[in-house]
């Protein structure tokens, strides 16, 4: 997979740190970005994307630093992942952390406090908008729907972790899938 | 010594949820809530929603910002320090990379046969419905709080989040706006900021 193009390490941090900056929303919001600055420099071509974005998704952790881990890796190695997923991280990294700072000072802020009081109940649909484009896509099966709402009531009513539904799940579908391909 | 076992429990409850995350930023969210928030009880059901907030419309992704500040938040909680907040920011930001790390270098190493594998493929089908639960339950977290005493389940408004009338009209209209408007998240943020200023 390597291909050891002897791109210099700064450089992948950079373009990649330009990246993250510009990425607001993360995910899929990325996707064109990384198009454009990847395939302008010849790093992936246009159609190993759509590859490299499906096992981004399907491996655990956040796509972002999944595409990067792949792609600084394809380019040199170990050592390019590691600039990759550096530079991508790194520009939201400072500004999270100086707002988190100088919130911090600000909260008691009369102003602030209010624009937060309207903020919040805007950030739950923002969680809830994606949640619902994403049960369109994989709930297609009454057993999914199943799933779905399961363990929805208990992780938000019985107070289960969701690791341990996680876990659960992937035993349970590994084994189901197991049987069905002996079959 | 305290200080010490802080980042230890931060450390490792960062690379639990960055191991057991599938399906994004959003499946993460619904993780750290449920570890910060639920299990550790380091931050309170309305900071955590001011970080979502705060994740949002910054750019990067949403999981790896919410580790960010909420690694930043409780070793400044518990300390007081700035410089301790930023180490716990740093820790928790690396600790919820690493799983990806592993597990993508492996993956890419053996891209063919992961590529058409039919397990993995079957395993997920039955994954994902469950990270949309997940998410569900996420955002039910920030509307509802359940107590068990016994069998009997008291459930209430998280009143931070929703004190009165006019937050119940900001979701439904931010989920309107949203779903059916397609409306960015970033522009909605910036609505919700200007209407609660106008509104409260």
């Amino acid at each position: 997979m390597t291909m050891e193009k002897n791109v210099p390490l700064w450089q992948i941090f950079t373009v990649f740190a330009k990246i993250g900056a510009f990425t607001i929303g993360g995910g899929y919001a990325m996707i064109p970005i990384i198009q454009a600055e990847l395939s302008k420099r010849g790093w992936i071509s246009d159609d190993e994307l759509p590859d490299i974005v499906a096992l981004s998704q399907s491996a655990p952790g956040v796509m972002a630093v999944n595409i990067s881990i792949f792609a600084g890796n394809k380019l040199r190695g170990f050592k390019g992942s590691v600039a990759a997923t550096l530079g991508s991280i790194t520009p939201s990294f400072l500004i999270i952390l100086a707002i988190a700072m100088f919130f911090t000072a600000f909260k008691d802020n009369p102003w602030v406090e209010r624009a937060f009081k309207g903020i919040r109940p805007v950030v739950i649909s923002l969680i809830a908008v994606p949640m619902i484009n994403m049960a369109r896509k994989s709930c297609k099966t009454w057993w999914a729907w199943l799933l779905a709402a399961g363990s929805l009531i208990l992780v938000a009513f019985l107070n289960v972790s969701p690791i341990y539904i996680i876990i659960c799940v992937m035993v349970l579908g590994f084994s189901i899938s197991c049987y069905r391909l002996k079959r | 010594m305290d200080i010490l076992l802080l980042f230890g429990q931060l450390a490792w409850t960062f690379f639990v949820i960055g191991a057991f995350t599938f399906g994004g930023g959003y499946a993460m969210l619904s993780l750290i809530q449920n570890q910060v928030v639920v299990e550790h009880t380091w931050i309170s059901e309305s900071v955590f929603t001011d970080i979502v907030a705060v994740s949002q419309m910054t750019p990067g992704p949403i999981g790896i910002n919410s580790a960010t500040y909420v690694g930043y938040e409780v070793l400044q909680n518990a300390t007081g320090s700035h410089f301790l907040g930023i180490c716990g920011s740093l820790t928790a930001t690396l600790a919820i990379m690493l799983p990806s790390f592993v597990i993508m270098l492996l993956i890419v190493r053996f891209y063919e046969k992961f590529k058409t594998s039919t397990l993995y493929a079957g395993t997920m089908r039955f994954v994902k419905p469950v990270v949309v639960g997940l998410i569900g339950a996420a955002a039910v977290i920030l509307i509802l709080k359940v107590t068990w005493t016994g069998f009997s389940p008291e459930v209430t408004i998280v009143t931070e989040n929703f004190p009165d009338w006019k937050s119940w009209l900001l979701l439904a209209s931010a989920f309107a706006a949203g779903y059916w408007g397609k409306a960015n998240p970033l522009w909605l943020i910036i609505a919700g900021a200007v209407l609660g200023i106008i509104l409260y």
